[in-house]
This record gives structure tokens, sequence and C-alpha cells, in this order.
């Protein structure tokens, strides 16, 4: 399936500082559609499309929002995540640096869909370059009169990776620090100052406008039965042409590493981040969707020339680093995984090493409360499973 | 400052303590005892709790830091381009190591994570720029901006 913008329509097209280029662009026209059809239906018809989560998670978007819009509180928040730290993720920094407007679209319908008269964008400290456009754009949407129902509010993040989780990213709006809470409840119903709140991806966001303008049978047409629409992909490491993509959902990783970025001699791509899957280039077939691999996005190359093991235990260190440190799974899990792999980038493993991997993995996979500490083990067992070899020759003979 | 969440319950003046310490940070480049405690005492928290916060984000520093603050990001697609040699230009440029701030106060050196720049790796920020296809020879030109 070659290319396609759906998301990125307008990304190169219009000027991001200049509202009328938008409008030109059929911009603020789903709005105005959304406010004819109604809330209920105007999620019912989100809920139709099929669109889920592109943050990572995949959760049905329509349902987040029907659990929002149904619940009781004089108060409800949408909030747009901004805070774009997955390694190896660069699209949403993309969007918003080309099309912010189709984005506060999307906000303000959602904000229309569930009831929230208050929305804010978190987005990360890195992208502090993006502030003034961003409050630009809302500023100029707010003067056409777009944003009569809704206050949009940009905060800014201060350095944290594990505030990209959802609900970390709350309480550090709240002014705490960004440690994750126990769920049940969920933001839908307890969110944000324990009012009802929708979190969204910048990306499920900008899918948000195309939908209700052109219809969820439009956008079904779309991807695979269980994963609708495009998805964006940022694409780096040892690829001739770097960047950001956006194909149909159900497309081949093949396609997207070797035909669209040039990557040559592949031996692995990691796909979805620092907790990712690691694919061999045996498998590179594999479709791109919710049902196999995807996560926000993130595929990072690796050619022939890279020692897997390095490059595993170098990943690890940085979950270590950024886990928040609440659980205890998480926390010192990371920081044993790390040492072991360390050992083993050195030609120091030992024999049980393997078996207490796995071991800990379970464990993390287990009983960690939030994505971070639960699928930081991936990369480790995929790496296990596939690059077995390399971890026997770095058991220390002795 | 003190007039932020002014006449608000005090669960208002709370969620502005991010806020207010990322403001306090880019006034005086740290985040010092003096402003901890000051900030605690007006939003009616604990110092302990206020520094639990300033110590949790990356951005945020209690030491002093120089006028402007390098960040080369450490992360894998960096890393895979060669941002071993980058963080060693630095280091020759400026002369002191990551962790470090030199002793004009001019710049402080950091490593981080992920900054977004993959596409341009390895790639690395100063202040709020983002430069990125760095080579080592690009290092000296672009640090000559920053005074």
């Amino acid at each position: 399936m070659p290319e396609k913008r759906v998301v990125l329509a307008n990304c190169g097209v219009i000027d991001p500082e200049d509202i009328a280029s938008y409008i030109d662009r059929d911009g603020f026209k789903a709005l105005k559609k959304a406010l004819k059809l109604g809330a209920e239906q105007v999620v019912e018809e989100i809920k139709a499309s099929g669109l889920r989560g592109r943050g990572g998670a995949g959760f049905p978007c329509g349902l987040k929002w029907d659990l929002a819009r149904k619940a009781q509180g004089d108060e409800k928040y949408v909030i747009c995540n901004a805070d774009e730290g997955e390694v190896g993720t660069f699209k949403d920094r993309y969007i918003l640096e080309n099309d912010p407007f189709s984005l506060i679209e999307g906000i303000a319908i959602a904000g229309y869909a569930v009831g929230a008269g208050k929305a804010y964008i978190y987005l990360r400290a890195e992208y502090r370059f993006l502030l003034g456009l961003l409050e630009k754009a809302i500023t100029q949407s707010k003067k056409k009169g777009f944003l009569k129902r809704l206050d949009i509010e940009v905060r800014l993040g201060a350095g944290a990776y594990v505030c990209g989780e959802e609900s970390a990213l709350m309480d550090s709006i709240e002014g705490k620090r960004g440690e994750v809470r126990y769920r049940p409840p969920f933001p839908p119903t307890s969110g944000l100052w324990g009012k009802p709140t929708i979190i969204n991806n910048v990306e499920t966001l900008m899918n948000i406008p195309r939908i209700i303008f052109k219809g969820a049978g439009w956008f079904g047409q779309m991807g695979t039965e269980k994963s609708k629409g495009t998805k964006v992909f940022s694409v780096s490491g040892d690829v001739a042409r770097p960047g950001v993509y956006e194909l149909v959902l159900g497309s081949s990783l093949k396609e997207l590493v070797e035909d669209l970025a040039k990557a040559k001699k592949v031996q692995a791509v990691q796909v979805g981040g620092a907790t990712g899957r690691i694919i061999p280039a045996g498998m590179l077939d594999a479709p791109l969707s919710f049902e196999t691999i995807l996560g926000a996005g993130a595929v990072t190359v690796f050619d022939k020339s890279r020692d897997m093991i390095d490059i595993v235990y170098r990943t690890m260190e940085f979950l270590a680093e950024e886990s928040c440190g609440k659980c205890a799974p998480c926390r010192e899990g990371t920081e044993a995984m790390a040492g072991i792999l360390e050992r083993f980038s050195k030609g120091e493993g030992l024999e049980k090493d393997i078996t207490v991997l796995g071991e800990i993995a379970d464990t993390m996979m287990l009983a960690s409360m939030c994505g971070l500490g639960q699928a930081a083990p991936i990369p480790v067992m995929d790496s296990l499973q596939h690059f077995r070899g390399a971890y026997d020759k770095r058991i220390r003979q002795s | 400052m003190s007039k932020i969440g002014e006449g608000n319950p005090r669960s208002q003046e709370k969620k502005d303590l991010l806020v207010l310490l990322e403001r306090a940070q880019s006034r005086s480049g740290y985040l010092s005892q003096d402003t901890i405690a000051g900030l605690a005492e007006s939003l009616g928290l604990s110092v302990s709790e206020v520094y639990g916060v300033a110590t949790f984000y990356s951005f945020l520093s209690v030491k002093p830091q120089g006028r402007n603050v390098i960040r080369i990001c450490k992360s894998l697609p960096c890393y895979l381009k060669d941002a071993q040699t980058i963080i060693d230009g630095v280091r020759k440029a400026i002369g002191i190591k990551p962790g470090e701030t030199t002793a004009d106060g001019k710049f402080s050196f950091e490593l981080t994570n992920c900054i977004g720049a993959c596409d341009k790796a390895p790639a690395m920020m100063v202040n709020d720029d983002v430069h990125g296809d760095l080579t080592p020879e690009k290092i000296s030109k672009i640090l000559q901006v920053y005074k």
C-alpha cells in the first residue's frame, strides 16, 4: 500500500502561522458540522469509525469519549498529550510544526463532544520552541470565533519521559511529581483534579476533524479489521531517508523501512520505541497494525554492523533512568536487567543470567503499575528469542 | 510571582507549583534553596514537597547553571549516528565534561534523553534551540552565537 496523507494532509501545504490558509482548505468545517450533529452523534461517529488511540495503547477513542460524556461532573477536561518522549518518535513535532490548526479543531470537537470547557495541551519541555507557534494558532482560532466554548491552554512539561503516561501527565499538570496513579478509577470518570477527563495523543486528535468531515464510513474503508485509518511513523537509525511517513494501517514494515526510508542490510527493526518489539530482518513482511506491531509508530532500524546486545543494554539503561520509581517491579527490575545486560555487553554474562532475565521479565510484566514497567522487558525478551546466539557467545568462559 | 493564585483556595495555588518552578528557573537559571523555601511557604507546602517536584524533572535544576545549557541527545537514534563524536567535540570546544559548568558561567553541559529530533541525528539542544545533523566541525560555529 502506498503512502497516504490523511493526518498529514495539510503539512507542508498550509502556512502554520496563518489561519486563513487552513480555512481555505476546509478548515473548521468539521467543527461546524459537529455542532450541527450534536455531541451524542459526534461520539457515535467516532465510535463507528473504529479510531483507536495513536499514543501506543490503542484504546478505542469513541469509547473513551462516551465514558467521559456520560460521566457526572460540573467540570470536564480535554488533554492533548503532546509529551512526545518515546525514543525515536518525532511525528507529533512534525505535526505541530506544520499543522497546529487541525489539532486545535480536533480538540475543539473533543471538548464539545464530552462537554468540557477547558483543554490543556501538555507540551514536552524539549518542544518549547513550538510554544509560540501553538499559542499563535490558538489566538487566531479564538479571534475567528472557533473557540467560544473551550479555553485551550498550553502547559509545558519539564523533562520527564514518564509524563507521557496519562496518569503521570495529569499529576504533572496538577503541579506534582509526574508519578503514575493507581487505576481504577480511569480518567474518563476521574482524571484531572478528580474530574472526568479525556486524554488523547496529538495524532488521535488530528484524525477527528477528518472523520467528522468525511464520515466514519470513509475512515473505516482504510486499514484492517481492528486497525482503521492510517498511522504516522517516525523512522530513524540506519536508513538513508529518515523522517515522517504516513501509511494505511496494515502496510508492511518492509514497505516502510526499505521502500520509503531506503534501509539497506537490515539486521533488525525496533517498532514502538524503547519498550517496542524487536523484529529481525527475516520478519519484515509483518503488517503494521494494532493486532501485530505498532506502538506510537517509532521505527528504529539497525543494520548488520550493529551489536544487538549493546542496543538492548542501552535501551534498558534509559528505562531504568526514566522509571518514576513508584512501584518496585519497575524501579528494581529495570536496574537489575540493565546490570545483567551490561555484563553481557562486556562479554561477562553468566549462564544463569538468561533464566534470571526471564524471571525478572515475568514479574515486571505482571506486577508493574503502568505501561513503562510492563513493557520494559519486551525488547530484552525479543532479543533473547531472535539473537540468542549473540548472548551465548558473551557468556564468560571460566 | 506570589500573585499567582492569590485569593484562591490552597488547592488552586498548589497546582501552579510546576509553572512557578519553571518560571523561577528561567529567571535565575536554577532553583536556589531560598527560592524553594519561599515557594513552599507561599503555597502552604512543605519544603520537601517542593524539593521533590524540583528534582523530579530534568529541566529543573537545584544547582547553579550556566547562562546557556547544552543538552546532547544520548538516546539510541543519535547514538547510532555517532553522538559520541559530538559529545567529545563539545567537550573539546568548551573544556568541560557533561554535568559541569564552565568557570565563566557561560555554558552548562548535559546529556539528555531523546529530544525528538531523530530525523536530524545526531542532535543537541542549546537552551530552547534544536541543532541537528551535527558534525564535530559544526560545533564551534554553533556555540559562537551564545553569549
